[in-house]
Order: structure tokens, then sequence, then C-alpha cells
């Protein structure tokens, strides 16, 4: 019952639905930066939402089977390929012991989530399988998966032949628009500063991970004044203070960074909004150069979008499991 | 106490609430988020997952689904209105040593490594640290250093990285600016510096303070091999107060084969810290500390 990795392709890891609870002490969330495609992923096999999957940014991994299983492949648009076979994305498929999985060129999206059948079996550490890298812990072994890897997986006999109908499935773009609560400490932002980071066009640059994701644009201006003590001398400085995920700081007031799903949980840098978190999953899909607007939000906007999001995962389940 | 009237309440998106209570930094102001915080814990809502008190705010992290975000708020401002009237805040905490390889060859090679980024091309960040708060010798700096004690303002960053803000008047606090751009590489366990706080990376990792020396013992052990790790694979605690002590390479060494061992354990005892009795007179509650840590 194990899967050998036999290229891991850039940053492949184990990542399930997250490990809250630890954040007070640097410990983030964690979990797949689209939660979304890592659950339909497992439902599509016929797992539980929390199931253990396989995260790819960019470039899928070549995973060969040492069990009869079933396989379902979400996420960022890409051929795959069963033994060389073409086989469907967003749909369950059997595979026999010695199967290769391999991976054309992402097409779309950023990210590529592989569920397997009984979910990968790696260690529960404080209650989640999710790779925390910086931590050196959770997932396997605590790293990025490499070439030879052998991982385990769970008991689960699958569902294969599962699908979700194209109405259900996300459409990547390379233009998005972001919802954002603004706050925090964006009083520090002078009306031109706010305004700036509202109507301007971001482009994504290649600083993205699961930490953060970092944007170019023009700089943004800030109130001058004698900073308070203990805050640093720059005026996007503040004392290090906690970060929600999803915020925007925007360092030296340049390029401003939304923090993912391992996001530092603390810093010294003026956070100016955060993205609802219902566009967290939106943004683990962007990739290098795509252009990006901040569009404000009230709160209750983004509690509707919130509901929306969690109907729409009804509508999956609905759909996958009937 | 006095009501907070520079408190800000402010959403971070649907999940966070973020409660500012000073722009600066002082020991009232964390005081103030450690109390709130710890009520917020002690009632804690279902929906709220994490509470973490920064040095001068609180964030908090909380499902809307199960509790929803004006609730929060509520327990929130209440808990805020309940510390502010108590006269005087006390903290249950402990009192514990960390030993310190000051000048040590490992931070000496990295802060050479990244000399571009810092103010200073000569010398080390020692040397800095010394000139900067206008101190005669590096060996006066590591003295000021090593003193006094530290209190745990904030645990954070990374896997559980201790922010340090130390327990003298603020004329007399320690205060250098980070390095112009941050390095990308810190060796782990250095003992750091930037603002006023300290800091104690945990992971080797980026890192933008001033390098003043190593600890041999570990902060972060995600196997637990430790028995101060028994319970959970970060050490420090918000309120935790640290006196750093001075090593040489030597007793490094020592403790290092007995951190390998899995018998190096923290020499630490329980305190209560008293904030006004602090504030009136910090140098005789200081030596009062002192004598609990070293049962004097």
């Amino acid at each position: 019952m194990t899967v050998e990795i036999v290229e891991p392709g850039l940053a492949s890891n184990v990542q399930d639905q997250g490990r809250p609870g630890y954040y007070n002490v640097g410990i983030p969330p964690g979990g797949a930066a689209d939660l979304n495609a890592a659950a339909t992923a497992n439902q599509l096999v016929g797992n539980t939402v929390d199931a253990a999957v396989i995260e790819s940014p960019y470039m899928g991994p070549s995973l060969r089977f040492k069990t009869a299983t079933v396989v379902a492949v979400t996420g960022g648009t890409v051929p795959v390929f069963l033994n060389k076979e073409p086989r469907p994305q967003w749909e369950s498929f059997t595979v026999a012991v010695d199967d290769e999985l391999t991976f054309g060129f992402l097409q779309d999206g950023a990210r590529i989530y592989v569920a397997v059948a009984g979910g990968f079996d790696v260690p529960l550490v404080l209650g989640s399988r999710s790779t925390y890298a910086t931590g050196g812990f959770g997932g396997f072994k605590g790293r990025m998966l490499q070439k030879g890897d052998i991982l385990p997986l769970g008991d689960g006999e699958g569902t294969p032949g599962r699908k979700l109908p194209e109405s259900l499935r996300p459409v990547y773009s390379r233009y998005v628009e972001l919802r954002v609560v603004l706050g925090l400490y964006d009083y520090r932002l002078t009306e031109a500063g706010r305004t700036c980071l509202l109507e301007s066009e971001w482009s994504m640059t290649p600083v993205a991970d699961r930490m953060g994701f970092r944007y170019s644009g023009p700089p943004l201006e800030w109130i001058e004044r004698v900073q308070p003590f203990g805050a640093g001398s720059d005026p996007s400085n503040i004392v290090d203070a906690g970060y929600p995920v999803g915020s925007i700081q925007v360092p030296g007031g340049v390029e401003p960074i939304i923090l993912h799903r391992d996001a530092v949980s603390g810093g010294g840098y003026a956070m100016v909004g955060t993205v609802i978190s219902a566009d967290m999953n939106k943004v683990a899909q962007c990739s290098p150069g795509t252009r990006t607007k901040f569009i404000s939000v009230t709160m209750a906007e983004a509690l509707e979008a919130r509901t929306a999001d969690r109907l729409y995962r009804t509508d999956v389940t609905a759909a996958v499991t009937s | 106490m006095t009501a907070r009237a520079e408190t800000r309440y402010s959403w971070g998106a649907d999940e966070h609430l973020v409660v500012q209570f000073s722009e600066a930094m002082s020991l009232e102001a964390n005081f103030t988020a450690m109390a709130v915080s710890k009520i917020l814990e002690t009632d804690r809502l279902e929906g709220i997952t994490d509470i973490c008190p920064g040095n001068a705010s609180l964030l908090i992290r909380f499902n809307p689904d199960i509790t929803p975000a004006e609730d929060v708020e509520a327990a929130a401002r209440a808990a805020e209105q309940h510390v502010s009237e108590q006269p005087s805040l006390s903290l249950e905490t402990r009192i514990f040593e960390v030993p310190v390889w000051y000048d040590d060859p490992y931070t000496n090679e990295t802060g050479a490594r990244f000399r571009d980024r810092h103010q200073r091309p000569e010398g080390n960040d020692l040397e800095f640290g010394a000139i900067e708060n206008g101190m005669a010798s590096v060996q006066e700096f590591i003295d000021a250093h090593s003193g006094s004690p530290w209190i745990t303002s904030m645990v954070g960053f990374v896997s559980g990285l201790p922010f340090l803000f130390q327990m003298v008047p603020r004329e007399r606090q320690i205060e250098l600016p980070k390095y112009l751009r941050p390095r990308t590489d810190t060796p782990p366990l250095t003992v750091g510096h930037g603002g006023c706080f300290a800091a104690i990376y945990s992971v080797r990792g980026a890192g933008g303070y001033q390098m003043f020396g190593v600890t041999p013992t570990p902060i972060f052990d995600p196997e637990q091999r430790l028995a101060d790790f028994e319970d959970f694979m970060v050490f420090f605690r918000p309120g935790d107060i640290v006196k750093f002590r001075s090593i040489e390479e030597d007793e490094y060494r020592r403790i290092e084969a007995e951190v390998e061992a899995g018998t190096y354990q923290f020499r630490q005892r329980p305190v209560t810290f008293t904030l006004n009795d602090f504030l009136d007179d910090p140098d005789a509650y200081n030596r009062s500390l002192m004598e609990a840590l070293y049962d004097r």
C-alpha cells in the first residue's frame, strides 16, 4: 500500500485541510493552498475531505503505484497520463500495480492536487498531516517530496468513475479580482496610497509560495510621522504584531505580499487589508504574471462570499457523491 | 488602569479580529494584550481557533460559521473593559536561564557573509550594538544584554520564536535598527536584536535582526526529545521571563553534548510578575527575580 515518487516536480508536498490552533506560537494553519481543489479530489476517490493529498505547484510529479487503487487529479489544468495514456481531470479512475501517473505542462491555474483512495498515511502531527517545511515537521518527513520517497497509503477501496460536472469546475484566469477587507493598519497610508492600492493593476511576481505571494506595481505612499517607540525606522514599520492569514503587507511601501496558508504569524510590517477567506483558493491558483486587482468589500460582503463558497461545497458534495 | 481610548478594533477579513492596544511598545500595552488573551482563553468561545497576543496588540482567529464575528468582538471588548478596571496587573509565569555564547564563530561568519546588507561594513554586529548604544566596549554591551531580565512579549514569526522586551527603564533599553536588507540565512538559535526587541531564531532561515551570539539550548523540538518539551514542541510562552548568561566555548560544547544526550534541562523557577511593583523600582524587582532564579 505505497506510492513511489519517481519525479517530485518542483515543490510537491503532502497537505490536508490544515492545523488550526497553534498560530499563537508561530505554527501556521497550513493545509492545501487550494482547499476546495484538495477537498474535491478526496471526494472523487471516496475519501473524507480532510484526507492528505499531494499538492504540486506549476509542475506535476511522476508517481508509481505499488498497489491497485483509485486516483483523482484536480486543481490547475494539466494533461494527465497513466502509462502514457490520457486520463481525465476532475474524475476518479483506477490504477493497477506498477502503473505510472505522469503529467504534461500546466495550461491554467498553478497548483495540481492528486488524491488516492485512503489518503496518504503520513503521521498526524498536532492533528494534521500537512507539511510545514519551515518548521521541519508534518507531511512526509517534514519536507518537500524527493525522488525515491515511498509514501504509505491509508485503507480505502476507492470510488472510480466519480466526476465533477463541468458547471462546478473552477475557471482560472490570468486576470483576477481579489476581494479585500481594508483595515488593520491602513490608517498609515495616505489617501493617495489607499487609492493607489485599489486602482492599480498588480502583477504577481515569481516570489510566491505557501508562505506568501508578492506583487509588483507602483509604490504606496505612507503618512509621515515620528515612529512610535519600538516600531522601527521605516514608515511601513509597526511594533511587531500578529499577521492575519491572507493579510496584505507592504514592506518599504513596495511590492505588497499576501500571506498565505503557511504565513509567518507576525512581524513588523503594516498590513493594509486582508483577502477574504473565499478568495484564498483563487490566490493559490495564480501564476507569476497574473494581473490582479484588489476590490474593497465590507465585512458583511466577506461573510456573504463565505456563505456562497460553503453552498458551492455543498453542491460539489451532492454532485460527486450522488 | 484607565480605559484605553486609543484601542483600535479591526477585521482581518472574515476570520480574524485584530485589536491594537497601542502604536508604541510598552510593558503596559503588552500586559494588557496578555491579560485580555488570558480572559478569552478561559472563557473561550467555540468558534475561536487561535488567540495570539502580540507585543502591543492581539490577533484572534475564528470561524464565523460557529461563532458570529460580532460575538467575538463583544467578548474581546468585554475582556478589555475588565482588564482596564484592574488596579494592577500581575502574571503567574516562570523565569529561566538561556546561556549565550556571545561573539561566536557562527554568527560572526554569517554576519561577515552579509556585510553588504549592513549599516556598518567594518566589525561585527556586537561592535555595532556597542557603538550605537554609546557603550565603551563590547564587554560593556554584553554585560548590559545579559545583566537584566527580558520578558517574552510575543511568540511567533516562525516555530516558537520569542520576541523579548528588556525589563529596564526605556532610557537603558538596547535599541538597534535591523539590517538594511534582510539576510537569506541566520544560524539556528541565534540571539538577535531589532528595534527594541531581542529574539532567538528557532530555526535556520532568513532574518533581519542584528546577531550577537548563539545559545546551545533548543527552543523548538518537533521530535520532543528533551524533558522540557514533553508537553509541547515549543518552549516559550508569552510572559516567560528570560535571563541570558554569558558563556564561553567550553561550556557551550558541554551543554551541546547534554542536549545531544537528551539530558539537558532549563534552569527555571515559577514567579509572579506584578507590573506596578516592577514599574515602581525595576532594579530592586529584578534583583528579587534573580534571587528566585538562583535560590538565593
